[in-house]
C-alpha cells in the first residue's frame, strides 16, 4: 500500500481536529477534536514507521506513548469540564471569557 | 579662652533648648487645662537663666571691655575658607546680650498674662524663646556663617509670631510680608557674606576685620553694601521698611520683641560688630546715611497719620532705627549702639504699655481710647516715661542719646569725621526735623490715649504679671542716658568699634552739644506744641486732623505699599500664574498626554485579549501556517 493514503487519510482526521477545536463552541466535542488530532499524527507515526522500514519501530513505540498521554489527558479534560459545568452550568467554551483583559479606568484622568 | 568667654555658648543655648522643652511640655498640656504654667514657668527660666549667664560674662567682660574674648568650639573644615563653631566677646556683644536678655525675659513674663486663656500659648512661648536664642546667637557668634544661621532662624521665629493670629487673614499677610521683605534683604546679606568671607580667606569675625586693610577698597565696598540690603531689611530702612508696620498684627508683646530688642536691633548691631568694614567703605556709609535720612524723616511723618497705636509705635521705631543706622553712618559708633540700647528699653516699654492699654480697651484703635490715665495709672507713668524717652526730653535715656548722634552728625557735617560733610548734614537736618515731627505724634499719643473723656469704661486695671514688666523697663528708660556722661561707663563698655582688639583710641564720653541740644529741644517743643494747640482748640480733635490733604499720603506711608504692590507683586503674581498655566498646561499636558497615547496603543492590542480561547488558538494556527508558507517560500 502506497504511504499517500494513509498520509493523505491522517491529514484530512487533522484537519477535521483543528475545525472541531477552533470552531465547535461543546467543550466535549472540542476535546474530541483533539483526540483527532492526537490519532492523525498516530496514523502517521505508524505508516511511516513501516514505510521506512525502522528496525527499532520508534514510530509505533511513539504512538503508544501518545495513546498513552492522550488517555491521561482526556481523563483531566473530562473532570475540568465536568466541574466547569458543575459550577456554571455550561460547558460553551466561548462564554468562559473571566481570563480576558477588563476595561480598567485611566489612571491618568485626575481627579 | 577665659572662663567669661567660655560660659557664652550657654547664651543661645539655654533659650533654645527651654522653646524645644515648651513645645515638648505644651505638647502633653494640649490634652489637659493645667499645661499652661510649666510651658510659662520653663519658658521664663530658659530666659532668665540665660539673663544669669549675660549678666555674669558682662561682668567679666566689662572688667576688661576693649578685650575681645574669642572660643571656638570647634572647626568645621570645608576645604574653603575656615568655618569656626565659636563665640566672640566683647564689651559691645555683652552689653546687647544683656539688653536682649532682659528684654526678652520681661516679654515672657508680660506674655504669661497677655495670652492668658488664648490657645497655642505654649508654642507662642516656644517661638519666643527660639527667637530670643537666634537673636543672642547673632550677637555672640564669632563666625559670620554662624551669625548667619541665627540671623535666618529670627526670619523664622517673626514668621511664626507675626502669624500667630493666623485665624485673621491681616495676621497671616502680615507674616508672610515680613518673610518675604526681609528674605529679600538676607539675600544680598549672604553674598557679602561670601564676597568678604571670600576676600579675607575666612569667615571669622577677627579674621576678617584683621584682614580688611589688606583687602581691595572695591571689594569691601561691594561687600558693605551687599550687607547693608540684609540691615535694611532686617532693621527696617527705606526702601524695605515696608513688613515692620504691617507686622503689627502679632500679639503686642512680639512686637515689643521684634522692635526692641531682636529683629530691629541685629541690623544695627551687625553693622556695629563689622564696623572697620563699613569705615573702610566711605561709599557704603554715604548710602547707609542717605538713606538713614529718607527713612527717620518718612517713617515719623506715617507715624504722625496712623490712628492704630501700635502701628504709630511700627513707624515710630521705623524712625528711630533710622536713628542708629544715621549715627552709625556718620561716624558716631558710640551714640549709634547707646541709642540701640535705650531705644531697647523705652520702645519694649512703649509697647508693653500699649499692650496694657489694648488688654483692657480691646482695639487698637486711638478712636476707641481716650481718659486712660485715672483707670490704668501705672501704664500711664511709664507710657509717658517711654514717651519722654522717644522724643528725647530730658532727663530721659532718649535725650542723652539721641543728642549723640545728633551730635555726631554736627561733627560729620563740620568735616570732622570720615564720611563726606553733604551726608552730615542731610543726617542733621532730617534728624533735626524728626526730633519736631516725634514731639508731635508722641504727644498725639499721649493726648489721645490718656486725656480726653473716657470712650470705653475699663473693665479691670493692668495684671502685676503685665505691671511689672512696665515699671522695670522705665528705670533704663529713664536713667540710662546718665551711664553715657562718664567715658568710663557705656562708652567704654561698647567701645569705639574702630577696629579689633587692642584698641587704642579712647572713647568719648556722649555728652549732648550745646547748640544741636537747645535746637532739637526747641523744635520738640514747638512739633509737641503743634499738636496740644490742635488737641486743644478743638475739643479733644486729632491733632491728625491738622495735615488735612496731607494725611492720606502720610498714612498710606506714601503710598510705597501700594508702588511695591504695583511695581513688584501684581508682575509676580502675572509671572506665576504663567508658570502655572505653562506647568498645567505644557509640562503636565506631556505627561499625560504621552501616558494616555500609551493606553491608546495598548487598547489595540488589549482588544485581542478577550477571553475566548477558541480565538487565541486560530491565531496561534494563523501564525504557523504563515511561518509555515514563508519558510517554504524564503528557502
Amino acid at each position: 500500500m502506497h504511504v499517500a493514503y494513509p498520509a493523505v487519510l491522517a491529514a484530512l482526521l487533522f484537519s477535521v481536529g483543528v475545525y472541531g477545536v477552533l470552531a465547535r463552541r461543546n467543550a466535549i466535542c472540542v476535546l474530541m477534536s483533539v483526540e483527532l488530532m492526537l490519532n492523525a499524527v498516530n496514523l502517521n507515526l505508524v505508516a511511516f514507521d513501516v514505510w521506512l522500514g525502522d528496525p527499532l519501530h520508534a514510530g509505533q513505540a511513539l504512538a503508544l506513548f501518545v495513546i498513552t498521554i492522550a488517555a491521561a489527558e482526556i481523563g483531566l479534560g473530562l473532570a475540568i469540564v465536568l466541574l466547569v459545568f458543575r459550577t456554571r452550568g455550561t460547558i460553551a467554551v466561548d462564554q468562559l471569557r473571566e481570563l480576558g483583559e477588563q476595561d480598567a479606568p485611566d489612571p491618568a484622568t485626575r481627579s | 579662652m577665659t572662663p567669661g568667654a567660655g560660659l557664652t555658648w550657654l547664651l543661645p543655648l539655654l533659650p533654645a533648648v527651654a522653646a524645644v522643652l515648651v513645645v515638648l511640655v505644651g505638647g502633653a498640656a494640649r490634652r489637659g487645662p493645667r499645661g499652661r504654667l510649666p510651658a510659662a514657668l520653663l519658658a521664663v527660666a530658659g530666659t532668665a537663666a540665660a539673663t544669669v549667664v549675660a549678666v555674669a560674662v558682662a561682668l567679666d567682660v566689662l572688667a576688661e571691655p576693649a578685650t575681645q574674648r574669642e572660643a571656638a568650639v570647634a572647626f568645621a573644615p570645608t576645604g574653603g575658607p575656615d568655618i569656626v563653631l565659636g563665640t566672640l566677646v566683647d564689651g559691645l556683644a555683652s552689653t546687647v546680650a544683656v539688653m536682649v536678655c532682659v528684654v526678652a525675659l520681661l516679654v515672657q513674663v508680660y506674655s504669661i498674662s497677655y495670652l492668658k486663656g488664648t490657645p497655642r500659648y505654649p508654642s507662642y512661648a516656644a517661638a519666643v524663646s527660639l527667637f530670643t536664642a537666634a537673636m543672642l546667637l547673632v550677637v555672640v557668634s564669632a563666625d559670620l556663617l554662624v551669625l548667619y544661621v541665627g540671623w535666618e532662624v529670627m526670619g523664622l521665629c517673626s514668621y511664626l509670631l507675626v502669624g500667630h493670629h493666623w485665624e485673621q487673614s491681616a495676621a497671616r499677610a502680615g507674616a508672610v510680608k515680613a518673610f518675604l521683605v526681609t528674605r529679600l534683604g538676607d539675600v544680598a546679606f549672604l553674598f557679602g557674606i561670601f564676597v568678604l568671607g571670600e576676600a579675607a580667606g575666612s569667615f571669622r569675625i577677627t579674621a576678617v576685620i584683621e584682614a580688611v586693610p589688606r583687602l581691595d577698597p572695591g571689594t569691601v565696598t561691594i561687600a558693605a553694601l551687599l550687607l547693608l540690603g540684609g540691615v535694611a531689611g532686617k532693621s527696617a530702612q527705606f526702601p524695605l521698611h515696608v513688613w515692620l508696620p504691617d507686622a503689627m498684627a502679632g500679639p503686642t508683646p512680639v512686637s515689643a520683641l521684634i522692635h526692641a530688642a531682636t529683629m530691629v536691633a541685629a541690623g544695627v548691631y551687625v553693622v556695629a560688630r563689622l564696623y572697620p568694614v563699613f569705615l573702610a567703605a566711605p561709599i557704603a556709609l554715604a548710602v547707609l546715611g542717605a538713606l538713614a535720612a529718607v527713612t527717620m524723616l518718612g517713617a515719623a511723618l506715617a507715624a504722625l497719620a496712623q490712628d492704630d497705636l501700635k502701628r504709630v509705635l511700627a513707624w515710630s521705631t521705623v524712625s528711630q532705627l533710622a536713628y542708629m543706622t544715621a549715627g552709625l553712618a556718620v561716624g558716631g559708633y558710640t551714640a549709634a549702639v547707646a541709642h540701640l540700647l535705650s531705644h531697647a528699653a523705652f520702645k519694649a516699654l512703649l509697647f508693653l504699655g500699649a499692650g496694657a492699654l489694648i488688654h483692657v480697651v480691646g482695639s487698637n484703635l486711638m478712636s476707641d481710647m481716650g481718659g486712660l490715665r485715672r483707670a490704668l495709672p501705672t501704664a500711664f507713668v511709664t507710657t509717658t516715661i517711654g514717651l519722654a524717652a522717644l522724643v528725647g526730653l530730658p532727663p530721659t535715656a532718649g535725650f542723652f542719646t539721641k543728642e549723640a548722634v545728633l551730635g555726631a552728625a554736627e561733627h560729620a557735617a563740620l568735616g570732622e569725621a570720615a564720611v563726606t560733610a553733604w551726608v552730615g548734614w542731610a543726617v542733621l537736618l532730617s534728624a533735626l526735623a524728626t526730633v519736631a515731627v516725634t514731639a508731635a505724634y508722641a504727644t498725639r499719643v499721649w493726648l489721645r490715649t490718656f486725656f480726653g473723656s473716657p470712650v470705653s469704661a475699663p473693665g479691670h486695671g493692668t495684671p502685676v504679671l503685665m505691671a511689672v514688666p512696665l515699671l522695670v523697663l522705665a528705670v533704663p528708660a529713664l536713667l540710662f542716658g546718665f551711664t553715657g556722661l562718664s567715658a568710663d561707663l557705656l562708652p567704654t563698655w561698647i567701645g569705639t568699634g574702630a577696629s579689633g582688639a587692642g584698641d587704642a583710641s579712647s572713647p568719648e564720653a556722649l555728652l549732648p552739644a550745646v547748640v544741636t541740644a537747645v535746637l532739637s529741644m526747641l523744635l520738640a517743643a514747638a512739633g509737641g506744641y503743634a499738636a496740644y494747640r490742635v488737641w486743644r482748640d478743638g475739643q479733644g480733635a486729632d491733632p491728625a486732623t491738622a495735615l488735612g490733604r496731607f494725611r492720606r499720603p502720610f498714612q498710606e506711608a506714601f503710598g510705597l505699599d501700594a508702588a511695591y504692590d504695583r511695581a513688584v507683586v501684581r508682575p509676580l503674581r502675572a509671572l506665576s500664574l504663567v508658570a502655572r498655566r505653562t506647568d498645567d498646561d505644557v509640562v503636565d499636558a506631556a505627561v499625560v498626554g504621552s501616558g494616555r497615547a500609551a493606553r491608546a496603543l495598548g487598547g489595540a492590542l488589549r482588544r485581542t485579549q478577550a477571553g475566548n480561547a477558541q480565538g487565541y488558538l486560530t491565531g496561534v494556527l494563523a501564525g504557523v501556517v504563515a511561518l509555515a508558507v514563508a519558510v517554504v517560500m524564503l528557502s
